[in-house]
């Protein structure tokens, strides 16, 4: 598990101390990240995503770690369905719809079958570049777009249901409403309307 | 020798006047030459037409492919290449690549031209890393780069003879658009408006680079480059502030309206054509206004880039329906009176046509039947909204609100058509639209803007129209009564630009990856071939020993690459698609490849 805090309103936008020291956490989140990332994520088996907990309408595999829950009725957490909402605003336009992956960006629906979730964050915060006489994929840094940062736990849950084939290409239809704690992390991160 | 000396200058002053229209005479001239194609869209006017007619609706069944040229870049590949003379200029995407080939000597490469450009400009551009295409003028290609970059090369030698640089990558501005060039400028448009950038078009001097003016999409007048008395919309001037007035404080800074389309022109009335792309964010509740001059048809004065008039066709766009797509030029008799006419096939699924001297909006209807998020433009010019869209409380993003998901409605983002050009032929009046047939779910929400980061704020799904299973159609359309003569069923959105001739032959590709041939009269298919990925690039003819030839880049991407390389939705009883729909992956791959077909020996 990972130390992690709120994700900040980074760049321009960090203004008092508060977001100053949250970014730091998450800057050290970042590199935790890539150590892991550098260390063992490849030989990584992929964790059993059952939620054994909740948290404030969040939902924790047995490492702790954030995850997915679908009702029997077909209801998702609020997580998942935020996810899904930001991956088709910030996400798709280069992994395609649904995370099927397009001419140029891997299917990451695939991808979270074996990516850990500090891989995952890292690849996120910081980008990716694979470029060679054959290939020109680049990813960019998202680590500074608020879009994106704040909304970190939620694209993993989204992509971790939709490569555990808990979600399917439908849009989803019915979700948990927002929970309180959720409503607060967005205000602080993405700064009140 | 005082009169001598006198003498030389007058003759120095007469031949650089004289070569300042030569530049452009002489490209005008060349552009009648049915035998060369030496501007993006085949002609000023933007007809992708032309005059060579050795291949016929009765013989194009026999084509046979005659040579193939592989760009050695396997990403989506919009545009096609130019012919001057013996001459071919063959682009590719990301790195952008031009290759320049001898027509007459097998076809060998004379010279290639490769930027170094940093790739962190790669996933800064929205949707693939398309470039479409180079411009040829005063014995110069000239290529807007990835890095938005736009860099003059010797025609002959490749050598580089002047670079300027066009925007910001850090920002989020790229370069995809081909330049136009007219009279003494190249003119450049920009991309970013899922980043925020202010969009302009810009002039630069042919012969250095240097920077002549500047027109931005939204702003202050000075930077719109309108005059508020002589710039009219719909025949009344646009007034002091006409785009402030249309924003919240300063979002006009971050406002979009990204030029990246064809541009046109006519030389007699010196106006340049294009349209600009939707006002940024995505999420209308949070650019309350009109968001003028955003998905707005431009007629500018090439010279001085003054704005001569505009029409904004979706004020405050609510579906991304980019206004940047082709006008193409023609002269038709409208009511018995000859019209000079301006033709444009809008992403919001309208077919307008305009008299292109005045900006008087003449037609302005669906061109698919299932466009439904309006009833119509108020044609009426007593009325308050006259030329205004007739916006349908349903499928209104911006009625409906933030975090509301708007089901259904079509066409989606995409547009009925996007960037892919549309063909004109003289001889049977008819325009040639390659269109997309797909609906959306739309969703806006709240995002916050970081420079040089995506600033989309909406969430989205596509399918194709409820009860159908074919997500594109290949049309014939009458721009004088605004009515498709005949519609061509194609499984997946058409995405190349389309080619008529004289031979009564209509050429485009599919994403499948076939170049068809169809009548031009009856839109009877004649003739496909599957060239080796699948095809967004633009169909060009050339006549080169005597033989027509047809050509075209394959190379599948660009937004076509996005959704339907994993295919849209899939079929579901609910949705009541019929037939098998399946992902554009089951049928090609990625390539890059220049097909040039011919009739046989």
């Amino acid at each position: 598990m990972l130390a992690r805090g709120n994700f900040p309103r980074a760049g321009t936008f960090v203004s008092n101390a508060e977001d100053k020291i949250l970014r730091t956490v998450w800057l050290v989140a970042v590199t935790i990240a890539l150590v892991t990332y550098e260390g063992f994520a490849f030989a990584e088996q992929a964790v059993d995503p059952t939620a054994v907990k909740s948290e404030d309408g969040k939902y924790l595999d047995k490492e702790g770690n954030p995850t997915f829950k679908v009702a029997s009725d077909g209801t998702i957490d609020w997580y998942t369905y935020s996810g899904y909402r930001r991956y088709h605003s910030e996400c798709h336009v280069c992994h395609g719809p649904d995370g099927m992956g397009s001419t140029y960006a891997p299917a990451l629906k695939d991808s979270l079958k074996t990516m850990s979730l500090g891989d995952f964050l890292g690849v996120v915060a910081s980008g990716r570049k694979n470029v060679s006489t054959s290939q020109n994929n680049v990813m960019p840094a998202f680590g500074d777009n608020p879009n994106v940062a704040c909304y970190m736990d939620d694209l993993y849950v989204y992509l971790r249901a939709r490569a555990n084939d808990a979600v399917g290409r439908e849009r989803p239809a019915k979700h948990e409403d927002k929970p309180p704690a959720a409503q607060k992390a967005e205000d602080s991160c993405m700064g009140k309307r | 020798m005082r009169k001598v000396l006198f003498a030389t200058c007058l003759g120095a002053i007469a031949a650089f006047a004289a070569g300042a229209a030569n530049a452009n005479d002489e490209l005008n001239k060349m552009s009648q030459n049915p035998k060369d194609w030496v501007m993006p869209a085949g002609d000023y006017a933007n007809t992708r037409y032309s005059k060579l007619n050795q291949i016929t609706a009765a013989n194009v069944g026999k084509l046979q492919v005659a040579w193939t040229f592989s760009t050695g870049v396997l990403r989506g590949h919009e545009g096609g290449p130019l012919i001057v003379g013996n001459m071919m200029y063959v682009h590719a995407p990301f790195p952008n690549t031009v290759y320049a080939l001898d027509l007459s000597n097998e076809n060998k490469i004379v010279w290639k031209y490769e930027p170094k450009q940093d790739p962190n400009v790669i996933p800064v551009m929205c949707c693939d890393t398309v470039n479409r295409g180079v411009a040829y003028g005063d014995g110069k290609i000239f290529l807007h780069q990835a890095d938005t970059t736009l860099v003059a090369l010797d025609a002959k030698t490749g050598k580089v003879v002047w670079t300027v640089k066009n925007g910001d990558p850090a920002k989020g501005a790229t370069g995809t658009s081909a330049p136009l060039v007219v009279k003494d400028k190249v003119l450049i448009g920009i991309s970013g408006g899922e980043f925020g950038v202010q969009c302009h078009v810009t002039a630069y001097d042919l012969k250095t680079g240097k920077q002549v003016w500047r027109a931005f999409s939204e702003g202050p007048d000075d930077q719109i480059m309108v005059d508020p008395e002589k710039t009219t919309e719909l025949g009344k001037p646009v007034g002091k502030d006409s785009s402030l007035k249309t924003w919240q404080g300063d979002q006009w800074k971050i406002g979009g309206g990204c030029t990246w389309g064809w541009m046109s022109y006519d030389p007699a009335l010196n106006l340049v054509y294009y349209g600009s792309g939707n006002p940024s964010t995505w999420n209308p509740k949070q650019r309350p206004g009109d968001n003028k001059w955003s998905m707005t048809i431009f007629a500018r004065n090439p010279d001085t880039g003054m704005a001569r008039w505009v029409y904004q066709m979706t004020p405050h766009d609510e579906w991304d329906y980019d206004g940047v797509n082709e006008m193409i030029l023609s002269d038709q008799q409208v009511g018995g009176a000859d019209r000079k006419l301006l033709t444009h096939f809008d992403r919001n699924g309208l077919g307008y046509t305009l008299d292109r001297a005045t900006g008087e909006l003449l037609v302005a209807d669906k061109f698919d039947p299932k466009v439904n998020w309006t009833t119509g433009v108020d044609m009426n010019k007593g009325s308050p909204t006259y030329g205004r869209p007739k916006v349908v409380d349903q499928y209104s993003t911006e009625k409906q609100g933030e975090d509301h998901n708007n089901k259904g409605i079509c066409p989606a983002a995409l547009g009925t058509k996007d960037e892919q050009p549309a063909a004109y032929s003289p001889d049977t009046q008819l325009f040639y639209v390659p269109t997309n047939h797909v609906c959306m779910d739309y969703e806006p929400f709240k995002v916050s803007y970081t420079a040089g980061q995506p600033y989309v704020g909406a969430t989205l799904s596509m399918y194709p129209p409820p009860g159908e299973s074919h997500m594109g159609n290949f049309i014939a359309w009458d721009g004088k009564t605004g009515k498709i003569v005949w519609s061509n069923k194609e499984l997946f959105s058409v995405w190349s630009g389309a080619l008529a001739t004289a031979g009564g032959v209509v050429f485009y590709g599919t994403l499948e990856g076939y170049l068809k041939a169809v009548d031009a009269k009856t839109g009877k298919e004649l003739y496909k071939f599957k060239t080796p990925s699948g095809i967004i690039g633009n169909v060009t003819t050339y006549e080169q020993g005597g033989k027509q030839y047809i050509a075209v880049l394959s190379g599948v991407g660009g937004w076509a690459g996005i959704g339907l390389a994993a295919g849209l939705t899939e079929p579901t009883e609910g949705l009541g698609a019929v037939g098998g729909y399946k992902a554009l992956s089951d049928y090609t791959a990625l390539g890059g490849t220049l097909t040039v077909f011919a009739l046989p020996q």
